[in-house]
C-alpha cells in the first residue's frame, strides 16, 4: 500500500516502551510551555534535548527529512511574514534599537528583530521534533486508549484512530475512481486548465463521497452489534499501565511547564530580554 | 424441543416504505436449531436478520404488528446493546466490519466496550484464538489476511461474546470458492461444538447445503413459501419460481428425468439413492474456438514495491470474440492484471493489439481498446441523469452533440435501456446500474471489455439478467473478459479459464478440463462443481455430463 509518512517502527528502546499516553501528555505540556514563553534559555534548552531524543529513539535523518524540510519552509515563510508585516516589533518588545542593516523605508534589520524571529522559529524546532517522536514510537493501536487516558472522550478518540485506519482504504478507493474515471476521458493532468480540473475532481470526490458513507454505515452499524456506546466508559486491550518512567516523563513535562510559568514573572512577560 | 426464537403474525413496514416489508411472518426457530433464510434480493430476509439483531427498530425505525419472542420474552424493543447479549452478528464482506488494528484487538473489541478488566480480555482473547487457530496471526493486520482468515477473525470476534444465537448474514459474499467452503465448515463446526442456535441469511443455497442444516426458510415478497427440511425443498419446484439457483447437480438430475419429487436425501449427494439411473453419454468434439488474435501481452511483470512482486512474467493471448474467465484465489493478481491491461497501472512488457504495440497509450486511449467496468457501479457513476452518464466519454473526447446523441441512443437501445434514457440513475436497480456502467464504456467502442465480479452478491435474478446481456454483447462480437469467483458462471458463461496464482498464470483451458486438474484447483483455492461429484456416482464422464448440462441450461435460466 501507499508508503506511510511518519510510520510506527518497531523497537525496544526506552522511548518505545513508555505508554503512549504519558508521550502524549509529553507532547501536550511541552508545547504549550514552548508557545506560552519566548524565554530563549528555555526554548533553546528544549530544542537541543528534542534533538537528543530523536536520537534517542533511533530515529534517522532519511525518515523524517521530507517532514523536517516541509516544516522547515514553512517556518522560513512565516518568518519573512512576520518581519513583513512588522519590521520594527523587536525594537518595540526589547526596547533599544541596533540596527544591523539600513535597508529601504521602513524595512530595516535590527538585532533585536532578528533575535525575535529566531525565537519564533526556535518554538517549531521544540514542538514539531515532539510530534513525530509520538507518531514514530507509538503503536497506532494506542494512539485511541492514549487520548482516551488524557481525557478525550473515548468516541472521539476512536474516530480518530479509525480514521486513521481507513485513510489507505480511501485512498485506494480514490485511486480506482480517478483511474475509471480518466479511462473515460477525463483529463487531470496539468495539460487541462484550472476550472476544467476543479470540474473534474468534484466529478471524482461523488461517487467517493458516496461509497465512504456506506463505508461509515457498515462499520458503525457493526460497531454498534459489538455494543461500542453502551457504557460510560470502556476498557483498552492494548491499554498500558503507567510505569515509574513513564511517571517520570510526565513529571519531568510539568516541570518544564512551571518553569515555562516561572519564567514569566522573573523577565516580567513572555519575552526574555538580553538587552535589559 | 422449546420454541427458542418465535415470531407469530409478524409485520413489519419501514417507516421510509409504503409497503410493508415483511408481511404475516409465522416461524418458529427451536434452541440449537441451524437454520437456513434464502431469499432474492428485496425478499425481505435480510429484514428478519436486522429484527434479529435490533438494527431494526433502533437503526432503521418502522412499525410492527404480530410479535417477536426470543426465549419466551418479548424481544422486538429491546436496545441493540441488550440484543447483541442475545443474538451476535457476522456481517457480509468481513473487510468493511474491522474495527480494530490488529486481530487480537479487534477479537478484544466487544470485550473492551464491556469494561472486562485488561488481564481477563488478553486471557480471552488468547484462549478464543487457540480454538480458531488464530495465535499466530494476533499480531497482524486484519486487512493483511486472506479472504478464509479474514471470515474467521469475524466470527471470532462475536463468538467471544458467547451468545446463544449466531447469525450470519451472507457470510458467503466475496469469498473464493475454497474460502466459502471452509467458512460453511467453520460454521458448522461451531454448531456442533457450541450448541448454538444458528441463523444463516444467505442466496447460495448449494454451498451452504455444503454442510447440514436442520432447516430451509424460503421467504419471498416478505412471504414465507417454504419451511422444512432441505430435501424436502429440492424435491420442489419453490426455488426455479422464487429465482434461487437450485444445486447444479439437482438441475441436471432433473434435465436427465430423474424423479426428483420422489427422492430421498436431494440435499446430500453422497445419501441420494441413484441406483439404476445412468448416464452414458460421451463428450462430442469440443467446438474449434475463434483464433484471430485480437490482444497478445508478453512478459508482463508489475509490482507497487520492487521486492513483493504482484505480476510476473505474464503471457496471455485473447482472440477475437472469445469470453474469458480470470479465476485465481482472493489476492492472487487478478485484478491488478486487469489494471495492467487498462493502464490503471503501468506494468513492464509488450502489449500488443492488432497487431501494432499499445504500451504507450494514455490511459484514455487504451479505454478506447479495452474497457474495464468494476464491480461496484457506484464508484463509476457520476452523473445524475443515464443520457449524460453513458454520454460523458464522448463528451470529454469532445465530440459534436449530434453525434454523441446518435451513438449514445444507439448504446443505449444495444444494452436494453433506451427506455430509460431520460431517467435519474438512482431510480435504477442494481442490474440495471451494471447495464449503465457497461453501456458507459461500450459507447467507447473497445474491442474487448473486462468485467470485475460481474455478479457479485447477486441474486438470480440479476445475474441472468447481467450475463445475458453480455451474452448478447459476445454475440454482436465483443471479447468479454470476467474476473469471477463463480465456477458456475466460469462454467455456464466462458469458452476459456485462465488462473491466475501469485501472479502467475497457472492454467490456461476450457473451464470443463480445469476441473479435472487437481493441483491446480487446490493451488488456486477452485473448487469442483457438483456435477463432478454426481457423475463420479453415475460412473458417467464428468466432462461429457458438464457438457449436457450447459447445452440443456445454458443461456436458458428465466
Amino acid at each position: 500500500m501507499a508508503n506511510q509518512l511518519l510510520g510506527y517502527q518497531e523497537s525496544d528502546g526506552f522511548i518505545y516502551k513508555l505508554s503512549g499516553a504519558s508521550k502524549l501528555l509529553f507532547f501536550v505540556l511541552v508545547s504549550v510551555a514552548c508557545m506560552t514563553t519566548y524565554d530563549t534559555r528555555l526554548i533553546l534548552l528544549v530544542a537541543i534535548f528534542d534533538v537528543l531524543l530523536l536520537k534517542l529513539a533511533g530515529i534517522h535523518w532519511k525518515q523524517i527529512s521530507f517532514v523536517v524540510k516541509f516544516i522547515t519552509v514553512f517556518a522560513v515563510l512565516n518568518v519573512i511574514m512576520v518581519y513583513l508585516f512588522a519590521p520594527s516589533y523587536g525594537q518595540e518588545i526589547y526596547g533599544a534599537k541596533t540596527v544591523l542593516f539600513e535597508g529601504w523605508g521602513p524595512f530595516y534589520l535590527t538585532s533585536q528583530e532578528l533575535f525575535y524571529l529566531f525565537n519564533l522559529s526556535l518554538k517549531y524546532f521544540c514542538t514539531v521534533p515532539l510530534a513525530v517522536l509520538f507518531l514514530m514510537t507509538t503503536h497506532p493501536s494506542q494512539f485511541a486508549s492514549s487520548l482516551n487516558q488524557i481525557g478525550v472522550s473515548y468516541k472521539v478518540a476512536y474516530a480518530v484512530s479509525l480514521t486513521l485506519r481507513y485513510i489507505p482504504d480511501v485512498q485506494e478507493e480514490f485511486y480506482m475512481i480517478r483511474m475509471s474515471q480518466e479511462a473515460r476521458g477525463l483529463e487531470l493532468s496539468k495539460k487541462a486548465g484550472l476550472m476544467d480540473r476543479i470540474k473534474g475532481n468534484l466529478q471524482i470526490v461523488i461517487p467517493l463521497i458516496f461509497s465512504s458513507l456506506g463505508r461509515i454505515d457498515t462499520i458503525s452499524t457493526a460497531m454498534e452489534l459489538r455494543r461500542f456506546g453502551k457504557n460510560k466508559k470502556r476498557t483498552w486491550y492494548t491499554h498500558k499501565a503507567f510505569s515509574s518512567s513513564d511517571s517520570l516523563v510526565v513529571a519531568l513535562a510539568i516541570i518544564i511547564l512551571l518553569t515555562s510559568f516561572g519564567l514569566f514573572f522573573i523577565n516580567r512577560g513572555r519575552f526574555y530580554n538580553p538587552w535589559h | 424441543m422449546d420454541s427458542f426464537i418465535q415470531f407469530k403474525d409478524f409485520t413489519f413496514k419501514y417507516d421510509a416504505q409504503a409497503e410493508p416489508t415483511l408481511k404475516d411472518i409465522n416461524l418458529t426457530i427451536e434452541k440449537g436449531q441451524k437454520v437456513l433464510v434464502i431469499g432474492p434480493s428485496g425478499s425481505g430476509k435480510s429484514t428478519i436478520g436486522h429484527c434479529l439483531n435490533g438494527i431494526i427498530p433502533n437503526t432503521f425505525p418502522g412499525e410492527m404488528t404480530g410479535q417477536l419472542t426470543i426465549n419466551g420474552k418479548d424481544a422486538f424493543g429491546l436496545s441493540i446493546y441488550d440484543k447483541s447479549h442475545l443474538v451476535s452478528t457476522v456481517l457480509q464482506d468481513p473487510d468493511g466490519q474491522f474495527i480494530g488494528l490488529t486481530v487480537a484487538e479487534d477479537l478484544a473489541f466487544a470485550l473492551e466496550n464491556d469494561c472486562l478488566p485488561q488481564e481477563e480480555m488478553t486471557q480471552k482473547v488468547h484462549d478464543w484464538a487457540q480454538r480458531m487457530d488464530l495465535l499466530d496471526l494476533l499480531n497482524h493486520r486484519p486487512q493483511d489476511l486472506s479472504g478464509g482468515q479474514k471470515q474467521r477473525v469475524s466470527l471470532t470476534g462475536v463468538l467471544i461474546d458467547e451468545s446463544p444465537i449466531l447469525l450470519f448474514d451472507e457470510p458467503l459474499a466475496n469469498l473464493d470458492p475454497k474460502a466459502g467452503q471452509t467458512t460453511i465448515d467453520l460454521i458448522d463446526r461451531i454448531h456442533r461444538e457450541e450448541g448454538t442456535t444458528t441463523i444463516i441469511i444467505e442466496h447460495r443455497l448449494e454451498d451452504v447445503l455444503y454442510r447440514n442444516v436442520d432447516k430451509v426458510v424460503l421467504i419471498n415478497d416478505g412471504r414465507i413459501f417454504f419451511d422444512g427440511h432441505p430435501d424436502q425443498l429440492l424435491q420442489t419446484k419453490l426455488l426455479a419460481e422464487h429465482g434461487i439457483r437450485e444445486p447444479l447437480y439437482v438441475t441436471a438430475l432433473r434435465d436427465l428425468g430423474f424423479n426428483v419429487e420422489m427422492a430421498e436425501h436431494l440435499s446430500d449427494l453422497a445419501k441420494l439413492n441413484l441406483s439404476g439411473f445412468s448416464f452414458d453419454k460421451i463428450r462430442s468434439q469440443a467446438q474449434p474456438l475463434p483464433q484471430e488474435k485480437v490482444l497478445e501481452v508478453k512478459n508482463l511483470n508489475f509490482a507497487y514495491r520492487p521486492e513483493r512482486p504482484i505480476l510476473k512474467g505474464i503471457n496471455l493471448t485473447l482472440a477475437k470474440g472469445e469470453r474469458v474467465a480470470i479465476v485465481g484465489r482472493n489476492g492472487a493478481g487478478k485484478s491488478t492484471l486487469a489494471k495492467a491491461l487498462c493502464q490503471f497501472v503501468e506494468a513492464q512488457g509488450e502489449i500488443i493489439y492488432e497487431g501494432q504495440s499499445i504500451a504507450s497509450d494514455s490511459i484514455k486511449e487504451r479505454a478506447e481498446r479495452i474497457g474495464y467496468v468494476l464491480q461496484n457501479p457506484n464508484q463509476m457513476i457520476s452523473q445524475g441523469m443515464i443520457f449524460d452518464e453513458v454520454a460523458l466519454g464522448l463528451r470529454l473526447r469532445g465530440l459534436e452533440e449530434p453525434e454523441i446523441e446518435e451513438r449514445v441512443l444507439a448504446t443505449l437501445k444495444t444494452c436494453g435501456l433506451y427506455a430509460f434514457r431520460n431517467w435519474p440513475v438512482s431510480a435504477l436497480s442494481f442490474g440495471q446500474k451494471k447495464r449503465v456502467t457497461i453501456a458507459s464504456i461500450l459507447v467507447l467502442n473497445p474491442e474487448i471489455i473486462i468485467l470485475d465480479e460481474p455478479t457479485a452478491g447477486q441474486d438470480k435474478r440479476n445475474y441472468t439478467e447481467i450475463m445475458r446481456f453480455l451474452d448478447q454483447l459476445h454475440a454482436d462480437g465483443h471479447t468479454i473478459v470476467m474476473i469471477t469467483h463463480d465456477m458456475q458462471l466460469m462454467l455456464e458463461y466462458s469458452d476459456r479459464s485462465v488462473v491466475v496464482s501469485d501472479g502467475q498464470i497457472i492454467a490456461d483451458c476450457p473451464p470443463v478440463e480445469l476441473f479435472t486438474q487437481s493441483h491446480i484447483l487446490k493451488e488456486a483455492n477452485l473448487k469442483q462443481t457438483s456435477l463432478f461429484d454426481l457423475a463420479e456416482k453415475l460412473g458417467a464422464d464428468p466432462l461429457a455430463l458438464t457438457e449436457f448440462y450447459i447445452q440443456t441450461e445454458g443461456g436458458s435460466h428465466g
